[in-house]
C-alpha cells in the first residue's frame, strides 16, 4: 500500500451529496488511484484491435483516430440491430433508482455517477440524441452531442463497474446495467480506448491459451511440482494427468490457480479429491484457462477466446467437461458458450461416474460446476470428511457475483463448507447469495494503480466480512472465484486484518480422509491444525 | 514510454516500473532497480530469490509459483517480504527483471 493511499479511516468519510454540477457536463478527473493504466500497444496490435497507441488516461490527447465519433455511433446502431436487448435496456428506464444506492462503488463513494441508473445514462443521453425522435430537443429530453468529454465520462465510469450485477437484482424492469457496461466497454474498443490489466491477458490468452503467458512446459512444470507437494503433504503419490486423450472429462481451471497463492491451494484441492475417487480426467496445457476477459472486452472477443474449450474436448475425446473455481467464466459457461461456440452435440450428458447423477441442468453446455459435482459426492456418502481438521478456520463465504448471479449456484458450495468446517458463518443475507457485494475489482479491475477505487468498491463486502470477524472470530473469507483469491487479501489487510481468503476445495481437502495417507498435523498451507479428539464422520 | 534513471543511467520500463525489455537485464540492474523497491543493501540472500527467479524465467518465460519459489530457494514467504518489501511477485520479479504478471493475480 503506498503512502499516497488514503487510510480506512480517511476513505470511509463518504460525502453522498451531489455535486452542484450538471449531470450532463461530463468533466472527470482521472485521479491516481481511481483508474486503471491504458491498454499498451503491443496488446492491442496482436489481438488486430483498432488504433495500437501510446497514450493514458490523463494525457489531454487521447490520439483518436480522426472519425472517431462516427465509429462510435456506427458501432451502437449496429449494436441497437444486432442486440434487441441494448435498445429495450436503453429505452425501457424510468429512472425510478430502485438501483440507485446497490452499487458497491456508488455506496463506496458516494458518486452519484456510479449509480447504475446514471451510469447507464452516460450512455443512453447519447443514444436518446442520435436515436431517437425526443433527442431533438437536446438538454431538455436529456440528450447530449457526442464529443470527447463524454467518451472520457465513459472510459471513467464503465471501467468503474465491474459488471457484477448486483443493481439488476433490483431492477423492477431486470435491466440488466452489466450489459450496458458491456456495451459501452466494446464501443471504447472500437477506437482503441481500453485497459491494460484486460488487454494484456486478453493478448495472453489468445497467444498461450492462458491470461498470464503460461506456455505448455511452465504448466507442466507446475503441475507436477503441485503434485509433489501433495504428496510431501499426505504420503501420496499423485501424477497430473495433462492432455490424456481418451480421459472421462476435461477439467478447466483458471490460470491463476497454478500461479498464485492463495489460489493454488485449491489447485491442491482438486488433484487430491480426483486421487481419492480415482477420477478419470486430464488437465489441458491448451485450454488452461477459464477465465475470458474477452467478457470485458467485446461479445467477439469472448468468442474468439471461448473457442479452445470446446475444441480441447473435442480434441481429447472426452465425454464432458468439468470446471473448477473460476468466477467470471460461469457467466461465459452458462449464458453465451452454448450459443457462441456450441452446439456441443459430440459431447455426452453429464453423468457422474461415481454417483451416476445426471447433471440434466447442464444438458446443453455438458459442463458442470465442480461444487455441483462435490456436493453431489458428499451427499452420496461417497466422501470421508473429518471436519475437525478445519477447526482452526472460522469460514465464511462470499458468494462471487457470477456463479451467484449468473449461475444460481448457491447451496452447492455451503454444503460443501458446512460438511468440511466445524465453524461456519453467514454474513448478512442482504450481502449473500443473490445480493451478493462484489470483491470492488471483477471485470479486469484488479489492478495496482486502480487501489483507492478497489477498496472503495469492496467496501460493502469487507463491512460484511467484518460483522461476521468481530462476531464469530471469523479469520478465512473463503470463495470461488480466482479474481477473489487474487483481490480480496489486499481488501481484507485493508478493511479487516486478520482475515484470509481460501477456496472452498482447499477447505475440503484439509478434511478429506484419504486411504493410505499419513497422519496431517498441517493444513495444505503448512499451518497447524488445532489437536483435538477427531470427529471423523462419514458425511 | 515511462524511464527510470539512476546515476546516469536510464531504463524503459513500464506504468508500474517494471523493466520493458526483460532481455537486457543483467545484475547491474538488480541493483539500480534495489532502492526503488525499498532495498537498500543487496545481499546474498537477495541474490539468491533474484537468480532463482532469472533462471525459471528464461527456462518458462513466467515467474515461479511463490509457493515453488519458497521451496526451492529454502526461504519462507515472510522471510522473502524482508527481503523484498513489496513481496515476491512485484520487487523480487522487478529486480529480476521480469515483466509484471496479469490476470487473476
Amino acid at each position: 500500500m503506498s503512502e499516497e493511499t488514503l487510510s480506512p479511516e480517511q476513505l470511509v468519510q463518504i460525502d453522498y451529496t451531489p455535486s452542484k454540477k450538471n449531470w450532463l457536463d461530463p468533466t472527470v478527473e482521472f485521479r491516481k488511484g481511481t483508474y486503471c493504466y491504458s491498454g499498451v500497444a503491443k496488446h492491442v496490435k496482436y489481438l488486430d484491435l483498432p488504433n495500437p497507441r501510446e497514450w493514458q488516461p490523463t494525457d489531454s490527447d487521447w490520439k483518436l483516430p480522426p472519425d472517431w465519433k462516427q465509429i462510435i455511433l456506427d458501432g451502437m446502431k449496429e449494436r441497437l440491430e444486432k442486440y434487441r436487448s441494448f435498445r429495450l435496456f436503453m429505452d425501457i428506464c424510468v429512472r425510478c433508482g430502485a438501483c440507485a444506492d446497490k452499487c458497491h462503488f456508488y455506496v463506496g463513494s458516494g458518486d452519484p455517477k456510479n449509480m447504475p441508473v446514471m451510469r447507464a445514462e452516460l450512455l443512453r443521453s447519447v443514444y436518446r440524441r442520435y436515436f431517437t425522435a425526443a433527442g431533438k430537443l437536446g438538454k431538455l429530453a436529456g440528450a447530449r452531442d457526442l464529443d470527447e468529454g463524454v467518451l472520457k465520462e465513459w472510459f471513467y465510469y464503465f471501467y468503474q463497474c465491474t459488471e457484477c450485477r448486483r443493481c439488476s437484482v433490483f431492477c423492477p424492469y431486470g435491466i440488466d446495467t452489466a450489459e450496458i457496461t458491456m456495451i459501452g466497454r466494446e464501443l471504447l474498443n472500437l477506437v482503441g480506448c481500453n485497459i491494460n490489466w484486460v488487454i494484456e491477458p486478453v493478448s495472453n490468452c489468445f497467444r498461450t491459451g492462458n491470461h498470464l503467458g503460461i506456455q505448455p512446459h511452465g504448466f507442466k512444470d507446475s503441475m507436477e511440482f503441485a503434485a509433489e507437494d501433495l504428496e510431501e503433504i499426505t504420503g501420496i503419490k499423485i501424477e497430473p494427468p495433462i492432455n490424456k486423450k481418451g480421459a472421462e472429462i476435461l477439467f478447466i481451471i483458471p490460470s491463476a490457480d497454478y500461479f498464485a497463492s492463495p489460489h493454488y491451494y485449491t489447485l491442491l484441492g482438486y488433484m487430491l479429491l480426483f486421487k481419492e475417487i480415482g477420477l478419470d480426467y486430464t488437465f489441458s496445457a491448451f485450454a488452461g484457462e477459464g477465465g475470458n476477459f474477452g467478457l470485458f472486452t467485446s461479445h467477439e472477443m469472448i468468442k474468439r477466446l471461448n473457442a479452445k474449450i470446446y475444441e480441447e474436448a473435442k480434441r481429447l475425446g472426452v465425454k464432458w467437461i468439468l470446471g473448477g473455481e473460476c468466477g467470471h467464466m460461469w457467466r461465459v459457461m452458462h449464458q453465451y458458450m452454448d450459443t457462441m461456440n456450441g452446439p456441443a452435440d459430440f459431447l455426452e450428458e453429464p453423468v457422474s461416474p461415481l454417483t451416476g447423477t445426471r447433471f440434466e441442468n447442464a444438458l446443453s453446455t455438458k459442463m458442470v460446476h465442480i461444487c455441483e459435482f462435490t456436493a453431489d459426492l458428499i451427499k452420496n456418502n461417497k466422501l470421508k470428511i473429518d471436519a475437525s481438521r478445519n477447526n482452526h478456520r472460522k469460514v465464511t463465504f462470499h458468494d462471487s457475483c457470477n456463479p451467484a448471479r449468473a449461475l444460481g449456484l448457491f447451496e452447492e458450495p455451503r454444503y460443501i463448507l458446512r460438511k468440511a468446517c466445524n465453524y461456519f458463518y453467514e454474513m448478512p443475507e442482504n450481502t449473500i447469495r443473490e445480493q451478493t457485494f462484489c470483491c470492488g475489482a471483477g471485470a479486469g479491475l484488479g489492478t495496482d494503480e486502480n487501489l483507492e477505487m478497489r477498496m472503495r468498491g469492496g467496501f460493502p463486502r469487507a463491512n460484511a466480512v467484518k460483522y461476521v470477524h468481530d462476531k464469530y472470530g471469523v479469520n478465512l473469507l473463503s470463495c470461488i472465484c480466482a479474481i477473489d483469491k487474487a483481490t480480496l487479501p489486499t481488501l481484507m489487510d485493508y478493511w479487516v486484518p486478520g482475515v484470509e481468503v481460501g477456496g472452498v476445495h482447499e477447505l475440503l481437502a484439509n478434511a478429506l480422509v484419504i486411504e493410505g495417507e499419513r497422519e496431517r498435523t498441517t493444513d495444505l498451507r503448512g499451518d497447524e491444525m488445532e489437536q483435538s479428539g477427531a470427529e471423523t464422520t462419514d458425511a | 514510454m515511462p524511464t527510470f534513471e539512476v546515476d546516469g543511467r536510464t531504463y524503459q520500463v513500464d506504468e508500474d516500473g517494471f523493466l520493458e525489455n526483460p532481455e537486457i537485464w543483467d545484475e547491474n540492474v538488480a541493483k539500480d532497480f534495489a532502492s526503488s523497491e525499498g532495498v537498500d543493501d543487496l545481499t546474498e540472500d537477495h541474490w539468491k530469490v533474484i537468480r532463482y527467479i532469472r533462471k525459471y524465467y528464461l527456462e518458462f518465460g513466467i515467474a515461479p509459483m511463490i509457493r515453488k519459489l519458497c521451496k526451492e530457494s529454502g526461504f519462507k514467504l515472510n522471510e522473502i517480504y524482508q527481503l523484498f518489501p513489496s513481496g515476491p511477485a512485484k520487487g523480487a520479479c522487478k529486480l529480476a527483471g521480469l515483466p509484471k504478471p496479469t490476470g487473476c493475480v
